[in-house]
């Protein structure tokens, strides 16, 4: 291939046809255009005619130039350019593309497989046989050098690993080489890695390696710290040297249970620095709903950092039976609890039934024996929710009776009578120990002090289940902590006190050690390796290469002493794992990582990632050519005089565009106008529906309406106006008519605000679901289903059926029907407050003050109100005189609704009326 | 471009239905009148009544109305009006050239020619003139069967010739002619055909149907003329730069039709197939009263 700068030919000796640009230049030139022969009658006047001008008609230069570029084009175009042609791969012999596959190639993954694919072509090209191998999943077998296709195929199913290459197994893979001699191309992910050097010399050893490798600074998220209230952030990078700056958003659930980024924080990396560290403080309750911090867009797993337990913090409410006797602070049934708890969690208190209000995870009860049945109830409710009730016994408890004889639902054993003392003044036994832990109690592996003594409890009934609820016994037995699972949440009792007073427990490190496996209190650092020993953690959530999180479905359990160890790998993902309560992430970086560029050494060649992929141009180019040809067309066309009948098709067109701006510009001007009509007027207005006939029958229905109102009232309404409720203003309208169709378009959010707020100042809406003789109300019709649809973002209160006294009977006529052109009585308008009483003599209850905001009905009034253009009625109602009469009846109503919308209860107050007139005639 | 008869009749009734019946002055042929339905507002031979006249010297007695006589002392002479028609011998040029039109929506000039001399011959017939179109060599008569007869010969192709060449065959003496024809020919010939009408003492109108693209000659670029039949051809390498020189042949030309019309007392007109035919009509029938 001959190159020209990026650009290289695979055919180049048809450049040479350039050459023959000039002469074509001349050709052309010489030769006018060509002749077009027309049939003229006229040429009998035209003969002996001579041109003025002896010389030909010439092309004119431009004309010329365009052809001459076209013809270029062509000549270019067929010669094969490409764009940044792939030198071919030297050597030979069989290649060994290796990579890293850990999570800090997967920033960049997509370009590194269009890499390794563009090494396999080549390869393939040259005829190489070729093997693909991972550093993070090596199998110790001698490598499988295939032919590139096979290797092609599989490339899709590549992906990075969320942890580095393990020491041990490359060492097995490189005793599992065999002597074979290959090259090697090496795609690095950058990072420093101890193993490289002992790989890069066993590859060294069999041929030639090359190094592939991106520039680009690889992040990092250290794992968030929790200090003094404030979340501790720290990113990596790989490189220094320039300002950088990044996002780190906190990830979590929202209340609905969507995933959401909580919080964005900026955080910049000092031009000499591979460390930013940032603080992030979050409210307790946002902070407690993150799962995970990550840097966005990094797309890595070592840029997202999981978080456990040690970032939560618990609400505890603290509630004591006794009232705190001022000055005696250490013998507050609480002083322990809350010097125990306060650094590791969120201590709130106050009266129960708040509490239970603010939902905290952990209810401490001390010494409260008795609780109101409205607190137990709610109580019961909130553990079965999941709450945890921590109970501790105390002179109250033991003196009343709380389960005594039966279980209280809320303790988890039955109590004897009084407890019991050891080792006091008056007893004869020594104060007891505890005895070490079952394996079955969540406190199991913690070391028992032995000074910790208990010399007061209650004592529980030896009821046959008892030693299941224990989870921690006297020495001699005797249970000192029961539990009672209930629901989601538990129940605990301590059968001590929670001060000093009846055992030594409260003073010791173990009562914060237990309060935290109870998972009351949280860890403020990462357990150590002596306290996961021992422990089995299962997978909740695993991290892969990219970042993303996903269900762990069945991976097999992980002894606390690997998760100590830290080495991450296939069979110990990152990701969150769970042992009983409590929750524990491992993440890809530990918090003491850090992030370093590979080294290597000056003899091995380390090449960019940038590869300009191979562009042909020659269909570019060809297309050029046509596009320079066509142009070509049009200017002959339009040299020769046989553009003008198109060009005048343009010109109209050209003049339509110029004209169309001004339709716009008349709606806006219409805009005005509606409101102006609106307002000046009285005007009756119906929900454009979208079906055409159900808007015709409504418009008529209101004009019948109007009209009505005009011959009969002092109301005078123009002539109806039809809103659509998407764009038009509803405060001018007194009064909107909305028949159901059901084709309607469910209304946007901002039309429901309108509607919302259209109803709350006063506007009635008169739903018409036009089905009446079908169905009544509520009852499903189709027509009903699209009411409820369509009304269920509308602010409606509680409604009932017309009542007889209601003021919609009597606004101006008397009426006790609603007919419209079906008879049905299911009309509905908004209840009357409970509390609406009959006064001594009056007819009426004083019901609402306002307007009813809805009127509900199928009875398709508008059919009975519509007149047709000559001012008869449109549709039959009815048969003979009484459809005649339920056509009137039908008016009334209508006459009656304005009539309440525009006066309100004003004929509620003439019920006084008689009594007035009375009083006047004394 | 050919209409097929029927159709060309009617279309051509419809568009004389709006004029009056046209009734053509015969001036002093006595010799050629025969008796028609023209009033001449005299007594003479003729179909109609005139008037009673009291019997005078010279009548014969077959003469008196004896109806009219028994009502009075004096003997009366019924009159009759005398009557004369007119023969009208129509040429309309049939050669290729008249078949060009500049424009898709515009008619062939010779369309139009042809739509002119039927609607003037159905004028005519009316009015109870003779007829007689000069290409087939029909003697001039009256009557329906002359219209479709000249309706059948008016639908024919063209002929092969690119230019047609005006032929009056047996014109009648006195009578009136109309030339309909693009007169981009050969103008020998229509001196002729004038000068042998002249001599026959016929009277008649040179009516030119053009097209508006002969007038206005759009045509620009290198350009290859050919006339309509092919025989005649012109290159032009800027046919643009041609406009003014063949505007002013043009002219020439009608100058030329204008001024050999005005010698031998006929009348000339140019009409262009843009125009409304009507137009070109009511010309025809005001020239034809006119020319007396």
């Amino acid at each position: 291939m001959w190159m020209l700068g990026p650009l290289g030919f695979t055919a180049p000796l048809l450049l040479l046809g350039l050459l023959a640009l000039p002469v074509l230049w001349i050709i052309l030139r010489a030769v006018p255009p060509a002749p077009i022969r027309r049939r003229f009658p006229g040429v009998a006047l035209l003969l002996g005619l001579t041109d003025e001008e002896t010389q030909a008609d010439r092309t004119p230069w431009w004309l010329l130039l365009l052809r001459m570029l076209a013809a270029a084009a062509v000549i270019v175009g067929f010669a094969g350019p490409v764009l940044n042609p792939q030198s071919d791969e030297s050597g030979s012999g069989p290649l060994l593309v290796l990579i890293d596959g850990t999570w800090a190639d997967a920033g960049d993954w997509t370009k590194r497989r269009d890499r390794i694919a563009v090494a396999l072509e080549e390869a393939g090209r040259a005829g190489r046989p070729v093997a693909l191998a991972s550093r993070t999943d090596l199998v110790p077998a001698p490598p499988d050098f295939l032919s590139a296709d096979r290797w092609l195929n599989r490339l899709a199913g590549l992906e990075p690993r969320p942890w580095s290459p393990e020491a041990a197994a490359q060492a097995d893979w490189i005793d599992a080489l065999g002597t074979q001699d290959f090259d090697t191309l090496w795609l690095s992910d950058g990072m420093a890695d101890p193993a490289r050097t002992e790989m890069l010399a066993a590859l060294e050893a069999r041929g030639e390696v090359r190094v592939i490798e991106t520039g680009r600074p690889v992040l990092g998220l250290l794992p968030a710290m929790y200090v003094d209230g404030i979340v501790d952030l720290t990113a990596l990078r790989t490189r220094s040297g320039l300002e950088q700056a990044a996002e780190i958003a906190a990830i979590g659930l929202d209340p609905a249970g969507t995933e959401r980024q909580l919080a964005v924080v900026p955080v910049t990396f000092p031009a000499d620095a591979t460390r930013a560290e940032v603080d992030l403080s979050l409210p307790p309750e946002l902070r407690n709903r993150v799962t995970r911090f990550e840097i966005t867009g990094a797309r890595a797993a070592g840029a997202v950092t999981l978080t456990d337990d040690s970032l939560k913090r618990r609400e505890v409410a603290l509630i004591a039976g006794r009232t705190d006797r001022e000055g005696l602070q250490l013998l507050s049934p609480l002083h322990y609890l809350e010097q125990a708890l306060a650094p590791t969690a969120d201590l709130i208190d106050g009266a129960l039934t708040d509490l239970l209000l603010a939902n905290p995870d952990v209810i401490v009860l001390a010494d409260v024996a008795r609780l109101a049945p409205a607190e137990e109830a709610g109580l019961q409710d909130w553990v079965e929710n999941g709450g945890l009730l921590l109970r501790f016994a105390g002179p109250r408890l033991a003196a009343s009776d709380v389960s005594r004889d039966a279980l209280d639902p809320l303790m988890p054993v039955r109590l004897r009578q009084g407890g019991r003392s050891v080792g006091g003044a008056m007893s004869w036994g020594e104060p007891k120990g505890l005895r070490p832990f079952a394996e079955s109690s969540p406190f199991f592996g913690l070391a028992i002090p032995a000074e910790v003594t208990v010399t007061s409890q209650v004592m529980a009934q030896p009821d046959p289940d008892l030693s299941q609820s224990v989870i921690a016994a006297l020495e001699d037995g005797t249970p000192l902590v029961t539990r009672k699972r209930m629901g989601e949440g538990q129940v605990v009792l301590f059968h001590v006190t929670a001060n000093a007073e009846w055992s030594s427990l409260p003073l010791s490190g173990l009562f914060v050690q237990m309060l935290e496996r109870l998972a009351v209190s949280t860890r403020s650092a990462a357990p150590g390796a002596e306290e996961l020993s021992g422990t089995t953690w299962t997978a909740e959530r695993v991290l892969d290469g990219f970042g993303r999180i996903s269900d762990a479905e069945t991976l097999a359990g992980v002894p606390g002493e690997r998760i100590a160890e830290g080495q991450l790998g296939a069979e110990m993902p990152p990701g969150l794992y769970a042992n009983g309560d409590r929750r524990l992430a491992v993440n890809v970086l530990g918090s003491e990582a850090a992030l370093a560029p590979a080294d290597w050494p000056a003899r091995i060649p380390v090449e960019g990632m940038e590869i300009a992929a191979e562009t042909r141009l020659t269909g570019p180019v060809l297309a050029l050519a046509l596009a320079l040809f066509g142009l070509d067309l049009i200017a002959s066309l339009w040299l020769s005089g046989r553009l003008r009948r198109a060009s005048q098709g343009a010109l109209a067109a050209l003049a339509l565009v110029a004209i169309l701006p001004l339709g716009e510009v008349q709606a806006q001007q219409s805009d005005d106008g509606l409101a102006l009509m609106a307002t000046n007027e009285v005007v009756l207005a119906h929900v454009i529906t979208g079906d055409a006939r159900t808007d015709r029958v409504a418009a008529a229905g209101l004009k019948g309406l109007s009209d009505t109102l005009y011959a009969r009232t002092s109301v005078e309404p123009t002539d109806p106006i039809a809103v659509n409720l998407e764009t038009d203003e509803l405060a001018f309208f007194p009064f909107l008519y909305w028949p159901i169709a059901l084709d309607q378009p469910i209304p946007s959010a901002e039309a429901y605000a309108r509607l919302n707020r259209y109803l709350r100042s006063g506007g009635m809406i008169l739903f018409d679901t036009r089905d009446a003789d079908i169905g009544s109300f509520g009852s499903g019709t189709a027509a009903g289903r699209k009411l409820q649809q369509l009304a269920r973002p509308l602010d409606i209160p509680p409604l009932e059926p017309i009542p007889e006294d209601h003021v919609l009977t009597r606004t101006f006529y008397l009426l006790q029907d609603f007919p419209g052109r079906f008879a049905s009585r299911d009309v509905w308008v908004e209840a009357a407050p409970a509390d609406a009483e009959r006064a001594d003599g009056m007819p009426f209850r004083n019901l609402n003050d306002n307007v009813t905001p809805v009127v509900i009905g199928g009875n398709d009034w508008a059919a009975a109100w519509a007149v047709d253009e000559y001012g008869g009625p449109m549709f039959p109602v009815g048969r003979g005189h009484a459809g005649d009469r339920q056509r009137e009846i039908a008016l009334r109503f209508g006459v009656n609704l304005v009539m309440h919308v525009l006066t309100g209860n004003y004929k509620s107050d003439q019920v006084h009326v008689p009594d007035l007139l009375e009083r006047l005639g004394q | 471009m050919s209409q097929a008869g029927p159709q060309l009749r009617t279309r051509a009734e419809g568009l004389a239905a709006a004029l009056p019946p046209l009734l053509v002055q015969a001036e002093h042929l006595a010799s050629t009148v025969l008796l028609g339905a023209h009033g001449r507002r005299r007594a003479g031979t003729g179909d109609e009544f005139w008037q009673y006249r009291p019997l005078s010297e010279g009548d014969e007695a077959r003469q008196i109305d004896w109806r009219r006589s028994a009502k009075s002392d004096v003997h009366f002479i019924r009159q009759r009006e005398w009557q004369a028609a007119q023969s009208v011998v129509i040429w309309v040029d049939g050669s290729r050239s008249m078949g060009f039109s500049g424009d898709r929506s515009r008619p062939a000039k010779s369309d139009r020619a042809r739509l002119l001399a039927l609607a003037l011959s159905v004028l005519l017939v009316r009015g109870g003139e003779r007829v007689g179109l000069a290409n087939i060599g029909t003697p001039p008569r009256s009557g329906q069967v002359q219209l479709l007869r000249l309706a059948e010969a008016l639908s024919d192709e063209l002929s092969a010739e690119d230019y047609g060449r005006p032929e009056t065959p047996g014109l009648p003496l006195h009578a009136r002619a109309v030339f309909l024809s693009d007169f981009l020919g050969d103008m020998d010939a229509v001196e002729a055909a004038l000068a042998k009408a002249a001599d026959r003492g016929v009277h008649g109108m040179l009516f030119q149907v053009l097209d508006p693209a002969e007038e206005s000659f759009p045509f620009d670029g290198r350009t290859i003329f050919e006339s309509m039949g092919g025989t005649l051809r012109h290159e032009t390498l800027k046919a643009g730069e041609l406009k003014e020189r063949y505007l002013e042949r043009l002219a020439e030309r009608k100058d030329r039709l204008e001024r050999l019309a005005r010698l031998s007392g006929w009348l000339y007109t140019c009409h262009h197939t843009g125009d409304s035919a009507q137009t070109a009509l009511l010309w025809l029938y005001t020239a034809l009263e006119r020319t007396r």
